[in-house]
């Protein structure tokens, strides 16, 4: 059991799962910043810039901890997955080394001077550069996404001399599916960023503070959150039903069906044995409600795990639990942004309300993880889906070099984690600066 | 044809990084024998503040490369040298997350905890690439299966270490330019009296690893056979020199920039010798990795170039606006805000 191949999988699972733990927030967080600067640099209304000078200084620490997490997973296809390297290097290395390029360097180089060119720039050249890096977050979520996408769905290759070679990167770098997670990751995160923003502004509104700086910050968030959480119950949707013609196993197993069938029911509570190859309770049966939504007709066949050998069907247990989270707390938020709105004028009145959007500030942050969670847990036993097994995928390397690093990874990783979230609770419990501070160093 | 041009374009861009991030990691290095008081310790991190960020994706746009045309390599080389590789993550991450947290509290052992960060987290990875580099000059025992026969301690030998000490000792030399470039007065006094005692041990080091490198290493093979290649190396002695000269001169930043010129020709230096090879096996040489038989298909080769030869002059053109925007180092005045150190 304790193989390289389940430390290097439990390896790359707490490196990814503690990176996206901050990348979103900088996707999200970054536009509302540009947003707000460019406000000031229009009307000349100081709130804006201390808005942009607050939100500024938590984006910036949350944006170094995306940083250096991120550079681990470069390293670890290399270290741990050598033999998926080899494999894909031709298309997914590339994409990775078109990121690189186009994002990274105009992300890093423009944050540095966004921070440290408050002096040296006019206003609008300053907004500017934090527009170049709200774009370049952006754009490298696309490609990265993209690179995902073809290991869910490789498209535009070719087998040659035992590994992937690139056919056509037009159809690789256009596929619907891929564009598909983009949207889908995107607006997850920016649903993230607009809770975070207005959790922390209900927290500064409760207390009475900083009134006017919280309530535009908070109307800011609300809608961020509101558009996308609508936004990605009609993406979701259509996300779904891409993943039931392109991963029928996972699809499957997101909704632990067991057999094929048409006129597939979608069931409101159900809880699967994997064992036994069925469910134990079943309850709230809509006939024909999953062939509808997967395939847009309710006569629809949907594949049932059993149609597929055992050791080609993902976990289902995990897949399914994750994905009920994520759908459940996905409408969810579409009713908070929505009650929320029609009570935006009356928010001071509304204490019950601030307090629960306080307390909501995880649970994006769950529903992203757990998203996840369905794409790669839903994707195995593959890691390039049904093109090459994850087992087949792993370095050539001693069990003790991956127990040692991942032991490392657990305590410098937690570490890491306990002064970002100190040190970001504690500025956003601060508040902003005084405005005397903040108008001197313009 | 295709991967002869990738070959060296990888071989750039590993030279653009030791000669950009090796003046953040050399000043890292030297930060406790030149600061003495918080104040001076605020002025070596805001000499590096705006730019280390941008520096280090060179280091990232290398990897993928290697990634993205050399497949094969990269796989074979980073699961060979995995604990060293997680070593230098490890201190990357560290150094890079001093850069964002040691301003945020006030406290005189959060800021010495984080200057440990900066300090170790800078000499490791100067340390741990140019032994990773000097056991690439000399071969990796790889199988014919790209299967590294080895351990941390095959890496660990005397010509690895002097290739480690050799990096440690040119970035310490070029994080001090860098640092008479970005302050005044005592510290800049500091900082090329540094520079100078370095630059003696860094020419008796470079000389002793030439030679090392001709028992050691197949390296010099190319340049017999080529012998107008002995011009890099010349090229690298020359512009050691000329730093030395220009430190001399109180012209930090010719003095800098020579420096660079140094890096960059003994990055080349090492390139040339290993052509055609990207990985030489020490075990036999058939079981080298070649351009021939480790890089990517032809297609992507193409597309790759058409992105580097697009988009790099376009990062090169706002690295070095950035470079003019903060060439007088940032003020203390200018530290109001959080960012500032």
């Amino acid at each position: 059991m304790l193989d390289a191949l389940f430390l290097s999988r439990l390896q790359f699972a707490v490196a990814t799962f503690f990176h996206f733990i901050f990348v979103p927030l900088t996707l999200g967080l970054s536009i509302l910043i540009a947003i707000m600067e460019t406000v000031y640099v229009r009307t000349g209304e100081e709130v804006y810039l201390r808005m942009a000078k607050f939100w500024g200084r938590i984006f910036l620490i949350n944006f170094a901890v995306g940083v250096v997490t991120g550079i681990t997973l470069e390293f670890q296809f290399g270290t741990n997955w050598a033999r998926y390297s080899r494999y894909v290097g031709d298309i997914f290395g590339s994409i990775l080394a078109i990121e690189a390029t186009l994002a990274f360097f105009l992300e890093s180089t423009f944050l540095a001077v966004w921070a440290f060119g408050w002096k040296r720039l006019t206003p609008k050249a300053h907004a500017a550069c934090i527009w170049l890096v709200a774009l370049a977050s952006n754009l490298s979520a696309l490609w990265i996404l993209i690179a995902n996408a073809w290991m869910q769905h490789p498209v535009g290759y070719v087998l040659r001399g035992g590994r992937a070679e690139l056919t056509d990167f037009w159809a690789v770098i256009t596929q619907g599916f891929a564009w598909q997670i983009f949207f889908h990751t995107l607006s997850g995160a920016y649903i993230l960023t607009g809770f975070f923003v207005m959790g922390v502004s209900a927290y500064h509104l409760l207390r009475r503070q900083h009134l006017e700086f919280f309530t535009k910050s908070f109307r800011l968030g609300l809608t961020l959150a509101l558009i996308f959480s609508l936004a990605e119950v009609v993406q979701g949707h259509l996300h779904g039903s891409a993943v039931a013609r392109i991963q029928p196993t996972k699809l499957a197993a997101m909704e632990a069906l067991w057999d094929t069938q048409k006129r597939a029911p979608q069931i409101l509570f159900l809880l699967p044995d994997e064992k036994n190859e069925r469910n134990l309770v079943e309850f709230g049966r809509l006939p024909g409600a999953l062939s509808l939504l997967a395939f847009h007709d309710p006569e629809a066949e949907v594949k049932g795990l059993k149609d597929f050998p055992p050791e080609e069907r993902p976990p289902v247990l995990l897949t399914f639990l994750a994905f009920r989270l994520m759908v459940g707390l996905g409408f969810l938020f579409v009713f908070l942004t929505g009650f929320t709105w029609c009570r935006r004028k009356r928010l001071l009145e509304s204490p019950g309300l601030l307090k629960v959007l306080v307390w909501s500030i995880p649970l994006p942050y769950i529903a992203l993880q757990a998203g996840w969670m369905v794409t790669e847990v839903g994707r195995q036993p593959w890691i390039v889906y049904g093109l090459m097994k994850t087992k087949d995928a792993v370095s050539p390397i001693a069990v003790s070099q991956v127990g040692i690093t991942l032991a490392a990874f657990l305590l410098v990783y937690g570490a890491l984690g306990a002064v970002a979230f100190y040190l970001i609770r504690r500025f956003v419990l601060q508040g902003p600066e005084p405005e005397a501070s903040a108008a001197g160093e313009v | 044809m295709l991967g002869i041009i990738w070959f060296f374009l990888w071989g750039v861009l590993w030279a653009v990084y030791f000669m950009l991030d090796g003046a953040d990691l050399g000043l890292g290095t030297v930060m406790p024998a030149l600061a003495r008081t918080d104040s001076e310790r605020r002025t070596i991190y805001r000499a590096m503040g705006p730019f280390w960020d941008g520096n280090e994706v060179w280091l990232i746009t290398a990897g993928g490369v290697t990634f993205a045309a050399f497949p094969t390599t990269y796989a074979v080389l980073f699961s060979s040298l995995y604990t060293p590789l997680m070593l230098l993550l490890f201190a990357l991450i560290f150094r890079g997350v001093t850069f964002a947290f040691r301003n945020k509290l006030e406290h005189a052992s959060w800021r010495a905890l984080w200057d440990l960060c900066l300090i170790l987290g800078s000499f490791l990875p100067a340390l741990l690439l140019g032994v990773a580099f000097a056991n690439l000059f000399k071969g990796l025992p790889i199988d014919g299966d790209g299967i590294f026969q080895g351990n941390l301690l095959t890496l660990l030998n005397p010509y690895g270490l002097a290739g480690g000490l050799l990096f440690v000792l040119m970035f310490a030399l070029h994080g001090s330019l860098w640092l008479t470039t970005k302050s005044e007065g005592e510290l800049q006094e500091r900082a090329a009296a540094m520079a100078r005692k370095i630059w003696s041990l860094l020419v008796l080091l470079a000389v002793i690893f030439l030679l090392a490198t001709l028992r050691v290493t197949h390296l010099y093979d190319n340049y017999l056979k080529w012998p107008v290649l002995f011009l890099i190396p010349l090229v690298a002695l020359v512009a050691l020199f000329a730093t030395r000269v220009f430190l001399a001169l109180r012209s930090w930043w010719q003095a800098w920039l020579a420096s660079s010129l140094t890096i960059v020709s003994l990055t080349f230096f090492g390139v040339m010798g290993l052509y055609p090879n990207l990985i030489p096996s020490s075990l036999d040489p058939k079981f080298s990795l070649t351009i021939a038989n480790s890089s990517s298909s032809p297609l992507t080769l193409k597309i790759m170039l058409g992105v580097a030869l697009t988009f790099v002059p376009i990062v090169i053109a706002y690295q070095v606006w950035v470079h003019f925007l903060f060439k007088e180092g940032l003020r203390e005045e200018e530290t109001g805000y959080e960012e500032g150190y």
